[in-house]
């Protein structure tokens, strides 16, 4: 599935490290995301999967190790972090959306303030995708007033304002309730099946199976086993992700 | 004559009224330069740089652990030994904005300390700088949290602008002094003036709390 994908990676980790103090959260993890992949990290709870993610857009500074993106290393101190970051989206557990200001203001923010996009043309935009996420009547709703499916949509829909290369999603569906799990992962699977580059940490084995095109496990700050998904899932390669598949529904 | 002495208030009014609006005056000014110290000295408290958070802190700590009025003495009649002559009116905005730019300080602290760090977060992974964050992102929010405390401390500034009077800025409390002392009629005078400096701190308060609705829209 991945053979026409594995050109060269958009998204790369070497040797990736990163403490908190004395504490080792990642001991050296190898990543890659080739284009167009889309790539499911699960992993029990404090195994340093959303630190990874974190580290891929240098929200949290690697203690060693590289980070490349499009084939720059970008933890170098040379380097434009925030204009990388307009290349890369994250969408959060809890949606983080800044709820001063109005749906489509919290799109149209980052084209405005960062990218100098027109203020007409980033409104357009914000239109346009939360349109496609299903809330184009919430334009100028406060996030407040929308319902935690909602929020993660209008998340998804700011964070693809910018056009990014690649998608950073941090759970994005741990924090609902069930019954708003499935509208967030029908915007995930529709960007998957557009060609979306996506890194997505989940507990939703569901969504992984079908829609990512490799899982990665990772167990105490290191990536433990890695497959497609119908080999990971009938066929795990190491007792510790079977002990981890036994205790999830999937 | 009356043994209340309310005619000597209404002769006089006019006098008590000017000095209300050097009160205002006084601390109309000490707030606007208060409010600008307490948002400089807040963005410091919360600065990567440490040079710039000690410094902060300690214009904090030195000018709450110090009496007001040691503060505003010090500067009417000790500067002038260094050749310093500090005029009243400067004396008494300057200090009352340092001090009350103290006390701000620790309100824009704590309301930008209060916000979640997922929305700094969500700002930096959408590529603003940890300026425009805390531009566009950090302070509006902080701001309506700043709301409450700040309609405090205005009203705290404009109880002790009746300091001021002690460097001879004729506001309301002083013109009340000086009628007294040509009248003696202390009961009508310093009731008159307690219900005018309570309608000016109602106003601000009124106010801010006005703005705060205002602003509230979105929680
Ligand atoms: N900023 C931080 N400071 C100190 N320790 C941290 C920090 N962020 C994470 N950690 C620690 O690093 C470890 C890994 O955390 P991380 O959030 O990456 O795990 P996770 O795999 O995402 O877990 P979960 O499934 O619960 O989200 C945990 O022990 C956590 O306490
Ligand atoms: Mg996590």
């Amino acid at each position: 599935m991945t053979d026409d994908r594995n050109g060269t990676p958009i998204i790369e980790a070497r040797g990736l490290r990163k403490s908190f103090g004395p504490h080792e959260v990642l001991k050296g993890v190898d990543l890659s995301v080739a284009r167009g992949e889309v790539l499911a990290i699960i992993g029990p709870s404090g195994s340093g999967k959303s630190t990874l993610l974190r580290c891929l857009n240098l929200l949290e500074q690697p203690t060693a190790g590289e980070v490349w993106f499009e084939g720059t290393r970008i933890n170098n101190p040379g380097v434009d972090v925030n204009r990388v970051r307009t290349r890369m989206g994250m969408v959060f557990q809890l949606f983080n959306l800044f709820p001063h200001l109005t749906v489509v203001n919290n799109v149209t923010l980052a084209q405005e303030k960062v990218l100098h996009i027109s203020r007409r043309e980033a409104e357009e935009r914000a239109r346009a995708l939360l349109a496609k996420v299903g809330l184009a009547a919430k334009e100028h709703a406060y996030p407040n007033s929308l319902s935690g499916g909602q929020k993660q949509r209008v998340a998804i829909a700011r964070a693809l304002a910018l056009r990014p290369a690649v998608m950073l999603f941090d759970e994005p569906t741990s924090a609902l309730d069930p019954e708003m799990v499935q509208e967030v992962l029908a915007a995930m699977d529709e960007l998957a099946q557009e060609g979306m580059t996506m890194a997505v940490v989940t507990h939703e084995m569901g969504f992984a199976r079908r829609a990512a095109d490799r899982i990665v496990f990772v167990d105490e700050g290191r990536i433990v086993a890695e497959a497609p998904p119908e080999r990971f899932f009938s066929a795990p390669e190491s007792e510790r992700v079977r002990q981890f598949l036994e205790k999830i529904p999937t | 004559m009356n043994s209340l002495g309310l005619e000597a208030v209404e002769k006089s009014f006019p006098l008590l009224l000017h000095g209300a609006l050097v009160t205002i005056e006084v601390t109309a000014m000490a707030l606007v330069l208060g409010a600008l110290a307490g948002l400089l000295g807040g963005l410091a408290r919360v600065s990567p740089l440490a040079p710039l958070r000690g410094l902060a802190a300690a214009y904090v700590s030195v000018i709450r652990g110090t009496p007001f009025i040691v503060q505003l003495f010090f500067v009417y009649y000790a500067f002038p030994q260094l050749g310093l002559q500090v005029p009243p009116m400067v004396a008494a905005v300057g200090c009352l904005a340092v001090y009350s730019g103290a006390y701000q300080t620790e309100i824009v602290r704590g309301a930008i300390e209060s916000i979640e760090r997922g929305q700094v977060e969500a700002a930096r992974s959408l590529g603003l700088s940890a300026g425009q964050a805390m531009r566009y992102v950090v302070l509006p929010q902080a701001f309506l949290r700043m709301l409450p405390p700040l309609g405090n401390e205005f009203v705290a500034l404009t109880k002790n602008s009746a300091l001021v009077s002690l460097v001879t800025v004729q506001e309301l409390l002083l013109s009340a002094q000086l009628i007294i002392s040509a009248t003696f009629q202390n009961f009508a005078v310093y009731l008159t003036i307690g219900v005018m400096y309570y309608i000016i701190t109602s106003v601000v308060s009124t106010g801010t709390q006005l703005l705060e609705r205002r602003l509230k829209v979105y929680v």
